[in-house]
């Protein structure tokens, strides 16, 4: 085990070192600079400020020499500081959207969880049945309506219409005069439009995958078997069947970390929660090399830590890759 | 079971609501009295984008400078008609050859943290805006003072090499406090996320993502503003901020033509908000590349700008929110003539002129031919504004029936500016320029800023027109300088180097609560400080 662990974080470094590489050359490549972005159609700004700007910024270094600063500093886990005018640390920028948008993934990776594997186990055990029909139109509607659409229709039915709920952001005007209490209710409400409809629209994924694993597993000889036994149908399913189903689940859930410090633009922005994805998304508009190159790292790392978890996890599971080739 | 079906139904019901929600459109909104002043209450702005941050000096996007605006004050400002009037600066003399300005400083002005306001402040701030390490986009001005001296707490004179005129209105800069970042690195000054000025407002809070806190500086030179605290709310969507105005939760916003037009007449709304509508400073053109052959020709161009029908646009883009623009000026301010014939929409006259630059014959798909060649060109614009896309689509329609094949690419802001405005690579595109208050464009339209990366990109040659720049930004006289623009706007409306296309309208809408709100060519903002909620309607 412990040689296998040793071979997995040495295979992550020549990994983690080419995404660097790559993530540099990309940004870098992308039409445009940053001090293009800030300063273009002004008038104001003449040539020799331009020129300021670039170099206040090292952009007139060639580009091996930036890349091997960036990295040096990465090396110090210095992310550097922003391209943007307030030129502020990026692990700063970071750092003050990251709980925002982890909670909220969290939340709604919990919800998606809890609700699409018992509806998929559900659909599974009742096959064909309407109730199955019935849960597969309720994920594909999920799935197809177009998040922005339901999410207006929703802040208008609750928050126009019925002033039941906030429309968008986290907390309420005047929240700071709050107990700890009614700001957790305050922000609690803030937060029930976005994941009911982030949860929504991803069950459909994650409840067909469930399904038609568990309808694998039910297939099998050693089901007929404990069926044959005489064993009460609900320790077939949830202690025999559940447990071999939800192997392939752990890979998913562990692909999911890197999703969760990443959000998603359309929705941030509907909801006008101050989360990573816009933070990403104004970064690349604005070629904020720093910021841009620092997420994406960050997204990186946690995507291969993702990865490692998931391995480990299976190889706890599943004595067939501990012992293999790895 | 039934959990499938739930969805969908309560969908269409929320249609059905919103499509009732448009009707009754009869009698007149209750009119509001107009109470009486009172401090308090809070005014809660929505807004698309995010400040960067709370130094001007650095910043080149419109919200910072916006919520930067309250927070600090300039030596002059523009008042509700376009005229410059003093702000920190009492008054100021210009000496009879131009070239020096004598400011004398308002005194008993305080900085928020208690500091008083001195010519050392305006001292510095000119020295750190020119100094090679900050990475400005506003030192350009400020260049051309040949010394600057502080003679005394109170006086601020500086000296040009030859008459200047914008220069006067480059003092508007917001003046940062001395005493908090002489001999500081700017770029990494705390400032940035916590301003000290000398303005109407006080910083209090920024929460990321989320909104800016100011709160009323009761010490303001002007006098304590009546409304207490400005909320600055960031909210990146435009329906959502929609939604938010009509919950209550915000105060005032940008509304869009069709929200102004189609959706804010029920009484009900009129009963709650105020909408006003002013011509916004700026405007849209359709320019084209003066280097490529089938636009050499003047001819060629008016041809184009007759067969646009600008009326039609206007309607079809901006519901009728906008209004004709001939020229590079706003309609009604100083520089703006308003003698200018421009060519109105007239197809026959397109064809005619078309006839006399040699483009007779057409080919069997009914385009115009000219030495075997078809007329054929591309409008490129950036993408994400669909005003821009939708006013192309229109001039494609009108030019097909001239006999011109127009292709419409939209192209990513960065990409549009590397691969073709800056290597003038590109036939014909849809932009638009603001309006700034001083009439000065020598940036845009001088023979010499034709190069790459400067902004004469449709490389506008034209010797008048160079004179009447050089000479409308060396002189202070008001007649003289009047005499420039308007003779540059007549050569404008001859050569048609762009189609001058429109002039969009601003639509804020302010909750009715707020009271003292007075329309003004500059817009309702100039007068913040003096709007008021009445006690009794107070909200927060």
């Amino acid at each position: 085990m412990a040689q296998y662990l040793i071979k997995r974080f040495l295979m992550m470094v020549p990994l983690a070192l080419g995404i660097t590489l790559i993530t540099f050359t990309v940004i870098h490549l992308a039409p445009g600079e940053p001090v293009e972005m800030q300063v273009a159609m002004n008038p104001k700004v003449s040539a020799e400020a331009r020129q300021r700007m670039r170099e206040f910024y090292g952009l007139d270094k060639p580009l091996h020499v930036q890349y091997g600063q960036w990295l040096v500093r990465l090396a110090h886990l210095d992310f550097g500081r922003s391209f943007a005018p307030d030129n502020r640390q990026v692990i700063d920028k970071i750092k003050e959207r990251i709980p925002v948008t982890l909670s909220l993934n969290i939340i709604a990776l919990i919800l998606e969880f809890g609700i699409a594997v018992p509806i998929g186990i559900l659909a599974a055990t009742r096959r064909n049945t309407p109730l199955d029909k019935a849960i597969t139109v309720f994920v594909f509607a999920g799935f197809a309506v177009p998040t922005f659409w339901l999410a207006l229709l929703l802040m208008y039915f609750f928050g126009v219409k019925l002033s039941w709920l906030p429309i968008s952001g986290l907390h309420s005007l005047g929240s700071e005069g709050f107990g700890t209490f009614t700001w957790l209710l305050d922000m609690g409400k803030h937060l029930i439009l976005p994941v009911s409809v982030a949860t929504f629209s991803s069950l459909a994924g994650l409840s067909r995958y469930m399904r038609s694993t568990m309808l694998e597993v039910i297939g099998q000889d050693y089901i007929t078997t404990a069926r044959a036994k005489g064993l009460p149908e609900r320790v077939v399913i949830y202690k025999h069947a559940l447990r071999n189903a939800l192997l392939p689940v752990i890979t998913l859930l562990g692909f999911s970390i890197p999703g969760l410090i990443g959000g998603s633009v359309i929705f941030e922005t509907i909801y006008a929660i101050p989360g990573m994805g816009q933070l990403f998304y104004m970064g690349v508009m604005s070629r904020d090399y720093p910021l841009v190159m620092g997420i994406l790292v960050i997204g990186a790392c946690l995507t291969l830590v993702g990865n490692l978890l998931a391995d480990v996890g299976y190889a706890m599971a599943d004595p067939r890759i501990r012992q293999g080739q790895g | 079971m039934r959990r499938g079906w739930v969805a969908p139904l309560v969908l269409l019901s929320l249609v059905l609501q919103v499509a009732c929600d448009s009707g009754s459109n009869r009698a007149a909104p209750v009119m509001r009295g107009p109470g009486k002043p009172a401090y308090g209450d809070a005014l809660v702005v929505g807004s698309i984008g995010e400040p960067s941050t709370m130094i001007p000096l650095l910043a080149s996007d419109s919200p910072s400078h916006e919520v930067a605006g309250h927070i600090y004050n300039g030596l002059v400002r523009y008042d509700k008609d376009f005229k410059l009037e003093g702000d920190l600066a009492e008054s100021w003399e210009v000496s009879p050859d131009g070239l020096a300005i004598t400011f004398h400083l308002r005194k008993g002005v305080k900085w928020h943290d208690g500091a008083e306001f001195t010519s050392r402040d305006v001292l510095f701030t000119y020295l750190v805006t020119i100094d090679p390490k900050t990475p400005t986009a506003y030192a350009e001005a400020f260049k051309q003072v040949q010394h600057a001296e502080a003679p005394a707490t109170h006086t601020f004179r500086v000296t040009y090499a030859r008459p200047f005129a914008p220069a006067l209105e480059s003092w508007g800069m917001s003046i940062l406090p001395a005493h908090l970042l002489e001999g500081k690195d700017i770029t990494k000054s705390g400032l940035s996320r916590h301003p000290v000025g000398t303005g109407p407002y006080v910083f209090k809070e920024w929460v990321a993502g989320q909104k800016l806190v100011l709160e009323s500086n009761h010490d303001y030179y002007e006098g304590r503003p009546y409304i207490d605290r400005y909320v600055y709310r960031i909210i990146p969507d435009n329906s959502t901020m929609y939604m938010e105005l009509k919950a209550g939760t915000l105060d005032m916003m940008g509304l869009s033509p069709v929200q102004y037009q189609r959706q804010t007449n029920t009484v009900k709304f009129r009963d709650r908000f105020n909408k006003y509508r002013y011509p916004a400073s700026a405007f849209t053109y359709l320019g084209y590349n003066l280097r490529h052959p089938l636009f050499s020709d003047r001819r060629v161009r008016q041809a184009l700008t007759s067969a646009i029908n600008k009326e039609e646009i206007i309607q079809g883009v901006l519901l009728g929110m906008g209004q004709i623009a001939s020229g590079p000026y706003k309609p009604g301010t100083w520089a703006w003539n308003p003698h200018i014939k421009d060519f109105d929409y007239n197809p026959e006259r397109a064809k005619q002129l078309l006839a006399e630059a040699g483009w007779k014959e057409t080919n069997p798909d009914g385009i115009l031919v000219k030495g075997g060649k078809p007329f054929q060109f591309t409008i490129l614009t950036n993408q994400g504004n669909s005003e821009r896309l939708k006013t192309a689509q229109i001039i494609q329609r009108r030019l097909k029936k001239i006999g011109i094949d127009v292709k419409i690419r939209v192209i990513e802001w960065a990409s549009l500016l590397s691969q073709f405005i800056d290597k003038g690579n590109f036939e014909a595109l849809i932009m638009g320029w603001t309006i700034g208050q001083d009439p000065d464009i020598y940036d845009v339209w001088h023979s010499s800023k034709t190069g790459s990366k400067e902004l004469n990109f449709i490389g506008f040659k034209n010797s008048m027109v160079d004179h009447f720049l050089e000479e409308g930004r060396s002189t202070f006289d008001m007649e003289k300088r009047k005499q420039c623009y308007y003779g540059i706007q007549e050569i404008f409306a001859k050569e048609q180097p762009y189609t001058f296309l429109y002039v969009p309208d601003a639509l804020p809408v302010v909750n009715a609560r707020f009271r003292g709100i007075e329309p003004a060519p500059a817009g309702i903002s100039y007068n913040l400080i003096r709007w008021y909620v009445p006690k009794e309607e107070q909200m927060h």
